[in-house]
């Protein structure tokens, strides 16, 4: 389970980067690539290795006029999924 | 006819120098001399140019790239264009101050290559004294300055028998990942392949223990390990098909559709010097011709399975058939698969053919 007070930053030698030529946004490590889900990149986007998870749960909750607790929760889970897969360090 | 998809992968091949003289090497039997090599800004053009056609992952290959005295600049210039740059090295002409140099200009992954588990078998099969210390030297060098390190591992029959000792040292490196390759035989390779050919046994029992290490890792170390062509009964999807993902360009400036694709007769590659990356991913007819099924005959033709693998290796159909557009005979419903049976009943422990320039006529 990951603390809302966690700072999450992308694993070593991960970089999030637009891919202009095909109108995405594409998650670069070494020897591969994925294409992030609209939820996962708007997370990805805040993890700068400065915000904590709570923090990141108040910004999209803002943005998106949405209950608190059930983005933190979100959260919670995409972070732990993107941790277990080597791209987040949480 | 639908629009040409654009490559996601630029694989760079700098120059043909390098220190080792692996005897599998991938270069081709022909190498390319200095004199003949790209110049930094056109490599710099290049970049660019891929960037712009939908290129992500750049590979910076060789040869061994770091005897580019431009390399720093030519990692600049990769991450200028904005590109993810993947250096494949030797390692043994690696200090700290030019892997902080290479770290600063942007380089974001290493691939080191290791010929074994212990120096005594790595620099008899690299051909070269002093290199395996060099090459962990070069690994600190790497994750001290914060890069991600993949141990590449090229196995074969003899020191396929020290893949789980290659698992320890990956570990005790600091690699997150281990690449464990088998040997692909056309040029160098095919002129050793009786001395490089693994036997079942030791196949099998290097895939036990890929299986258990990855169990006992998980989350540690990612292993990347395929049964090799010659003990499978399915090609591989060479380079993710013809012309499909990956573009490679020579030491020269040739664009290839596989860095091995000037093994191939009949073909005048494009130039990177005289036209756009785009006109050659898109236009010229070297791409075009074994891209996509149209050119495939049977039993390809037919198969489910032909935009699976795209019909196989281009290269080791014609250096075991005579034919390009055969099917790759690592597939069992080739007509030739046998061939590479009998070429493992074959294999012995013996010598090797090492990698030169060429003096007279090269070996083949």
């Amino acid at each position: 389970m990951i603390d809302a007070a966690a700072i999450p930053r992308l694993a070593r030698g991960v970089k999030l980067r637009e891919d202009t030529v095909r109108g995405r946004w594409i998650v670069l490590a070494p020897e591969r690539m994925f294409v992030p889900d609209e939820i996962a990149l708007e997370v990805l986007r805040l993890v700068d290795g400065a915000r904590s998870v709570g923090a990141i749960a108040d910004d999209l909750a803002a943005r998106f006029a949405a209950p608190r607790d059930e983005i933190l929760a979100d959260v919670t889970e995409m972070l732990a999924d993107l941790s277990a897969r080597g791209v987040v360090v949480a | 006819m639908t629009a040409t998809a654009p490559p996601l992968g630029l694989l760079a091949e700098l120059t043909h120098r390098c220190p080792l003289r692996c005897p599998y090497c991938s270069n081709p039997v022909e190498l390319t001399r200095v004199a003949a090599e790209l110049d930094t800004a056109t490599w710099a053009r290049v970049f660019g140019e891929a960037a712009a056609l939908g290129v992500l992952q750049l590979h910076l290959s060789g040869g061994e790239p770091t005897a580019r005295r431009d390399i720093v600049e030519l990692v600049a210039a990769a991450a200028q264009a904005g590109l993810y740059t993947n250096l494949i090295t030797a390692g043994v002409t690696l200090d700290a101050p030019r892997v902080a140099a290479l770290a600063a200009a942007g380089l974001d992954h290493v691939q080191l290559s290791v010929q074994d588990a212990d120096a005594a078998g790595a620099e008899r099969i690299g051909g070269m004294a002093g290199a395996h210390a060099r090459k962990l030297a070069a690994a600190r060098h790497v994750t001290d300055a914060g890069l991600p390190l993949t141990l590449n591992a090229v196995v074969h029959r003899q020191n396929l028998d020290r893949l789980p000792a290659l698992v320890d040292l990956a570990l005790a490196l600091g690699a997150q990942r281990l690449e464990v390759a088998h040997v692909q035989y056309y040029g160098w390779a095919l002129a050793n392949r009786a001395a490089l050919l693994p036997t079942r046994a030791q196949l099998d029992a290097a895939t036990a223990a890929v299986d258990a290490a990855r169990i006992a890792l998980k989350g540690r170390l990612v292993i990347d390990y395929v049964v090799p062509d010659y003990h499978a009964h399915r090609p591989k999807a060479c380079m993710g098909g013809w012309g499909s993902r990956v573009m490679a360009v020579s030491p020269a400036g040739r664009a290839l559709p596989c860095h091995a694709a000037e093994s191939l007769p009949g073909f005048d590659f494009p130039d990177v010097r005289t036209m756009s990356l785009r006109d050659i991913w898109e236009g010229s007819e070297a791409f075009a011709r074994y891209r996509g099924t149209s050119w495939m005959a049977e039993p390809c033709r037919s198969c489910d399975r032909r935009e699976v693998d795209w019909g196989g290796c281009r290269c080791q159909a014609f250096a075991l058939t005579g034919d390009a557009a055969a099917t790759d005979p690592a597939c069992a419903l080739s007509p030739h698969h046998a061939l590479l049976d009998v070429a493992v009943q074959a294999a012995a422990d013996g010598g090797f053919t090492y990698r030169e320039f060429a003096r007279a006529a090269p070996p083949g």
